[in-house]
């Protein structure tokens, strides 16, 4: 006999089966987190400013590039998937997230060959962030243009 | 101070980020290209500029500063070259973001082996 669930007793099993997420925990721990990367960014602006004279602009653009290696090498290294998994927001919305989600792209397919694994899929993850912030800064420009002349 | 302003920032970026993770079904992708946009559409208002000046790193080290340089280096190739100056220096900014994610992966990607 097949025993045939109606909707609402197999939504209470799938409830019930669901890994319970903490929601308050993880907003925390990506409040801290994120506030961390934050506060390390500001640390490396400064030692570059004051340390080796770096005009203030290139200082952030330098801070950028150091951040994204870190994150690149900490993905390559495997501490950051996991890490990811834990954290999220606090890991993916600093630059981290850019250069771990083109790292981890780069990693699992360059096995599949240059061109057709590591090349094709280079920009899985990041080439909407990529695509929707050209698209997006291109029209508010052309807007802006428009507005004030 | 800059310290405390630079964490905060990022912080609660982060968290409304975790908020959107934890009430909705949207991907890790939906959200860092939301970011993007809304770095891009704060800049447009000039609100992004402002917050660069008062949170220093906290801001530039998010994904919404990627909309920001694109929207910011679009607007100064326009005054400086027109419509064309859109087309040639939109990515003049976060060039040095992009290249470093790509060289950086690259490389990193024939020195160490994928782990699962």
């Amino acid at each position: 006999m097949v025993n045939i669930m109606n909707k609402e007793e197999y939504k209470k099993l799938v409830k019930k089966y669901e890994p319970k997420k903490n929601n308050c925990m993880s907003l925390l721990i990506s409040f801290l987190v994120g506030g961390l990367i934050g506060f390390i960014g500001q640390v490396i602006v400064n030692i570059l400013i004051t340390s080796f004279g770096i005009a203030k602009m290139d200082a952030y653009a330098w801070s950028c590039i150091i951040i994204i290696a870190s994150g690149s090498l900490l993905t390559a290294l495997g501490f950051f998937d996991s890490w990811v998994g834990k954290v999220k927001a606090g890991l993916i919305i600093p630059t981290t997230g850019f250069s771990h989600s083109v790292t981890s792209a780069a990693l699992d397919y360059r096995k599949e060959g240059l061109i057709t694994g590591l090349g094709s899929n280079f920009f899985k993850l990041a080439g909407s962030v990529i695509l929707y912030g050209v698209i997006s800064a291109f029209f508010l420009c052309i807007l802006e243009v428009i507005i004030h002349g | 101070m800059e310290y405390l302003y630079a964490f905060l920032f990022a912080g609660v970026a982060c968290a409304l980020a975790q908020i959107l993770f934890n009430h909705t079904k949207l991907t890790a992708g939906h959200v860092t290209s939301l970011y993007t946009v809304l770095g891009a559409i704060l800049s447009f208002f000039g609100i992004y500029e402002k917050c660069l000046q008062k949170f220093g790193a906290g801001a530039s080290v998010l994904i919404s500063n990627f909309g920001h340089m694109l929207y910011t280096s679009a607007l100064e190739g326009y005054k400086a070259k027109g419509i064309l100056g859109i087309f040639s220096e939109l990515l003049c900014k976060s060039s040095a973001a992009i290249t470093a994610a790509i060289v950086f992966a690259f490389v990193f990607s024939f020195i160490f082996k994928p782990r699962d």
